[in-house]
C-alpha cells in the first residue's frame, strides 16, 4: 500500500514518540475529527460519508433479492467489500482487490456480522426461498491512514438510516432496515515501544504492528484482527482493548447523533 | 487582496503587444494561459505563476532526494520528479570501492544533492559535488507543491528568516518541494504550520506579514 | 406512454434548453495532485488526477509524450440495481473516449515518457455520467496544474417526444429517440468527443448539436467560477 518510506521520517516519528509526542501534535489516546454524513446517495438504500481527519470513505448500501444460505433458511445475508480506488491514492492502483483491501472487508464484516447489527432475521421474504442480501460497499475517497476505522464507521451509520426497498420489488411499503446497536471499530498501531490509536498514513507507514478490536454497546468484544509483520505482548493486546473501550464509547455517541 | 488569477486558456494579450513567457503558448496571433496561475507582467514578458503543478527539473536545481536503490556503481534516487535520477560514485562525495555503494548510502537514507544534467529523454544525473551537498542524517522532512517553493523561501529568503527567527528551526529548502528542518524543541509543530499556511495562501499578498504574526502568537 | 413533454415543459419541470442544477467544487481531496467533485442533478462524481509521473512499466512509455489515461468507474451503489464492482465493457469504452477527448487539450509533448492519470468515480448517477465525468476530470486537471490549451466541458442533447432537448434525465434517456453527448474546447467550440445513438434527421442534430455545445459553454463558466472561487478563499 506504501510508497518509498524515509528513514529520516521513521527515526524522526520514533524520536518523537519517546517523548509521548506525534507528528500531528495528538496525544496517543486521540483521534484526529470525525465527521459522519447521512443519506448521501439517493441511488442506494442507506449511505453515510466518514472523515476521520483527511481520511474520507463513502459507504454504500445495496439490498437485493437471493437465496439465503442452505444452513440459514430463515435468514436474510450480508456482505461487505471495501474499493480502494486509483482515486484516493498514488500507490492505489486499478483491479481486483488487493489482500488489503480483502483484509480491512473482512474485519469490517466480521465485527458487523458478530454483533448481530443487522436483524438478518427479519429480512425473510419467502422462508427458504427468498430473502433480502445487504450488501455492504464502502469506498474509499481519500486516504490518510486507517481505513479500518473510517470504514467501519461508515458502515454502520450507513446501515442506521437504510430502507428495504420492498416498493421496487413490489411487496409493499419501503421500510426502515432492522438493526440493532453497532459495533464500533478501534485501531492502533505499534511503533518502536510506542502503541497509538488512529494512526495517520506517516504512522501507517512506519507501523510494525496494528491491532483493530470491534466493541459492542456492553463494551465486549466482537472482533479482533492483529496486522502486519510485528508483534504485541499479550499486555499490550489488554492494554489496547481497554484503551478502545473508552474510545468506542465516544465515538457511539457520534453515531448517536 | 489577491493577485489576478488566470486559467488554462485564458486570453492574455495580442502576440504583437507582448513576449509569451512562462506557462503560456501562442495561438493565432494571441497569446494565452495554459496554466492555473498567478499573471505576472516582466518587463515586455507575460508570464503565468503556476498555483500547482509536478516538480519540473532544471539543472543547477538543489533538490532533496530519497535513495531508492543502491546499484553497482550509481544510486538511484527518487526527486519528486516524474523522471528517476541517478547519482553515479563519482559525483558522490565518497571514495568508494565498486559495489561498496550501500555502506554510505542505502535506500530510504536522503541527500541533498544538484541537478547536473537531464539529457533528451529526460534522465536525471544529480552530483553531491558542490555545496550544500550531503547525506541527511537527521531532522524532519515535509513536502509541499514544488510550485510554492519561491514563497516559503521569499524575496531575499524574507520569509524563510521569519520562520527561522520565531522557531529556532534550521532550515533548507530543495526546489523539488521538499523542505528539511532541525528543530531545537516543539516550535517544529509551528514551522510546519507556518510552511502550510503559505503552502495555501501563496498567491495573496502581505503573507510574509501574516506569517510573522502567527509565529509571533503562537512562539512569543 | 405517458409523456415525457407537455406543453412544452419536461416531466422535472425543465424547458427543452434548460439545465439540471450544477454544482462544482474544485480541490477536495487531500492525496491527490488536483481534483474536483461535481453535482449534476442526481449525479455525484468524484474526480482525481494524479501526474505526470513516470509511466511504468518502461515499455509502455512513448518517448515523445505523456499518456493521457482516464479511468471511468462507477461505484456499486451508485445504481439502482446494485453493480458489481469492477470495470464491464461499458466503462471501459467510457474511459477510452474520455481519455481521448482529454488528451486533446493537453500540451502532452511537455512530459515526455510520463502518463497523467485521470480517475472519475461515480457516487451516485442519473443519466448523463459520461458528461458529468469529464467535466469534472478537467476541473482536476486545471486544479492538478497540467498544461492544457482550453479547459473541456461537455454536454448532451437529445430527443424526447419528438422534441430536441438540453441534458437528459434518466427517464428521458431511456425513453427518449436519442442521445447526443458531446465535449468541447469552448474557446474554439472544437468537438473533442462525440457519440450519438438512437434516430435523428440531420436537421434534428443540427439543432440538438447546437442545443448541446450551447449548454456546454454554460457549464464552461460553472467549471471557471469553481476554480477561481478555491483561490478566492483567504484566511
Amino acid at each position: 500500500m506504501f510508497g518509498k518510506i524515509s528513514a529520516v521520517k521513521k527515526d524522526y516519528l520514533l524520536g518523537l514518540a519517546k517523548e509521548g509526542k506525534r507528528v500531528d501534535g495528538r496525544g496517543f489516546d486521540e483521534y484526529r475529527e470525525i465527521t459522519i454524513e447521512r443519506n448521501v446517495i439517493k441511488n442506494a438504500e442507506g449511505s453515510a460519508k466518514v472523515k476521520i481527519g483527511n481520511t474520507m470513505v463513502m459507504a454504500g448500501i445495496k439490498l437485493e433479492i437471493g437465496e439465503p444460505y442452505p444452513d440459514s433458511p430463515e435468514e436474510g445475508t450480508m456482505t461487505t467489500s471495501v474499493e480502494l480506488p486509483p482515486l484516493a491514492s498514488p500507490e492505489f492502483e486499478p483491479g481486483p482487490p488487493t489482500p488489503d483491501a480483502i483484509e480491512i472487508a473482512r474485519v469490517i464484516d466480521r465485527g458487523i456480522r458478530e454483533s448481530e447489527y443487522i436483524h438478518l432475521d427479519k429480512l425473510v421474504v419467502e422462508p427458504g426461498e427468498k430473502v433480502w442480501i445487504v450488501f455492504i460497499d464502502i469506498h474509499v475517497l481519500d486516504y490518510d491512514g486507517n481505513l479500518f476505522d473510517a470504514g467501519s464507521l461508515a458502515a454502520s451509520a450507513a446501515l442506521q438510516n437504510a430502507i428495504i426497498p420492498n416498493e421496487r420489488h413490489e411487496l409493499g411499503d419501503n421500510a426502515p432496515l432492522p438493526v440493532g446497536k453497532p459495533p464500533i471499530s478501534c485501531t492502533f498501531v505499534k511503533f518502536g515501544d510506542s502503541i497509538v490509536v488512529d494512526p495517520n498514513l506517516d504512522e501507517e507507514q512506519v507501523a510494525e504492528a496494528r491491532f483493530t478490536v470491534a466493541l459492542d454497546e456492553k463494551g465486549d468484544i466482537r472482533a479482533m484482527q492483529k496486522g502486519l509483520a510485528g508483534s504485541f505482548t499479550l499486555d499490550e493486546i489488554k492494554n489496547n482493548i481497554n484503551r478502545a473501550r473508552i474510545h468506542a464509547k465516544n465515538i457511539r455517541k457520534l453515531l448517536e447523533e | 487582496m489577491i493577485r489576478q488569477i488566470v486559467l488554462p486558456g485564458t486570453f492574455l494579450a495580442e502576440a504583437g503587444s507582448k513576449k509569451a513567457g512562462k506557462g503560456t503558448f501562442i495561438e493565432n496571433d494571441a497569446i494565452y494561459s495554459a496554466r492555473l496561475g498567478i499573471l505576472e507582467e516582466r518587463g515586455d514578458y507575460i508570464n503565468v505563476i503556476p498555483l500547482s503543478g509536478a516538480y519540473e527539473p532544471s539543472i543547477g536545481d538543489t533538490v532533496i532526494g530519497i535513495v531508492e536503490e543502491a546499484m553497482r556503481n550509481a544510486w538511484l534516487i527518487d526527486i519528486n520528479a516524474p523522471y528517476p535520477a541517478l547519482l553515479g560514485v563519482e559525483e558522490s562525495p565518497w571514495k568508494i570501492n565498486y559495489g561498496e555503494t550501500a555502506k554510505y548510502l542505502k535506500a530510504g537514507e536522503m541527500v541533498i544533492a544538484v541537478i547536473a544534467r537531464i539529457d533528451e529523454a529526460r534522465n536525471i544525473e544529480l552530483t553531491m559535488k558542490s555545496k550544500p551537498c550531503r547525506k541527511i542524517e537527521d531532522g524532519f522532512i515535509i513536502e509541499i507543491q514544488p510550485t510554492k517553493v519561491p514563497r516559503v523561501i521569499g524575496k531575499n529568503a524574507s520569509m524563510l528568516s521569519v520562520i527561522k527567527k520565531y522557531t529556532g528551526c534550521w532550515i533548507f529548502v530543495g526546489q523539488n518541494g521538499r523542505i528539511w528542518l532541525k528543530c531545537p524543541d516543539e516550535r517544529l509543530g509551528s514551522a510546519i504550520e507556518a510552511i502550510r499556511k503559505i503552502e495555501s495562501e501563496a498567491h495573496t499578498v502581505g503573507l510574509t506579514q501574516r506569517i510573522e504574526k502567527m509565529l509571533r502568537d503562537r512562539n512569543g | 406512454m405517458d409523456e415525457l413533454i407537455k406543453n412544452g415543459i419536461r416531466v422535472d419541470g425543465r424547458k427543452p434548453d434548460e439545465l439540471r442544477r450544477i454544482k462544482i467544487e474544485a480541490g477536495v481531496l487531500y492525496r491527490a495532485d488536483g481534483s474536483c467533485y461535481l453535482e449534476w442533478g442526481g449525479n455525484k462524481i468524484l474526480a482525481a488526477v494524479y501526474g505526470p509521473r513516470e509511466a511504468l512499466p518502461r515499455h509502455i512509455q512513448d518517448p515523445t509524450k505523456a499518456l493521457v489515461n482516464a479511468r471511468y468507474n462507477m461505484a456499486s451503489f451508485s445504481v439502482q440495481e446494485r453493480k458489481r464492482p469492477g470495470p464491464d465493457r461499458r466503462s471501459t469504452e467510457i474511459s477510452k473516449v474520455t481519455s481521448e477527448a482529454l488528451e486533446a487539450v493537453i500540451f502532452t509533448e511537455l512530459f515526455p515518457r510520463t502518463t497523467i492519470d485521470i480517475n472519475i468515480e461515480v457516487l451516485d448517477a442519473e443519466a448523463g455520467t459520461r458528461c458529468a465525468g469529464i467535466t469534472a476530470a478537467a476541473v482536476a486537471l486545471a486544479d492538478a496544474g497540467i498544461p492544457m490549451r482550453d479547459i473541456p466541458v461537455a454536454c448532451a442533447a437529445g430527443k424526447v417526444d419528438g422534441v430536441v432537448v438540453l441534458d437528459l434525465t434518466r427517464e428521458e434517456d431511456q425513453e427518449g429517440e436519442a442521445d447526443l453527448p458531446i465535449a468541447i474546447a469552448p474557446r474554439s467550440e472544437e468537438i473533442l468527443l462525440l457519440q450519438m445513438d438512437g434516430h435523428l434527421t440531420y436537421k434534428e442534430f443540427e439543432e440538438a448539436i447546437e442545443l448541446a455545445i450551447k449548454g456546454a459553454k454554460q457549464v464552461s463558466k460553472l467549471q471557471k467560477e469553481a476554480l477561481m472561487r478555491k483561490y478566492k478563499k483567504v484566511e
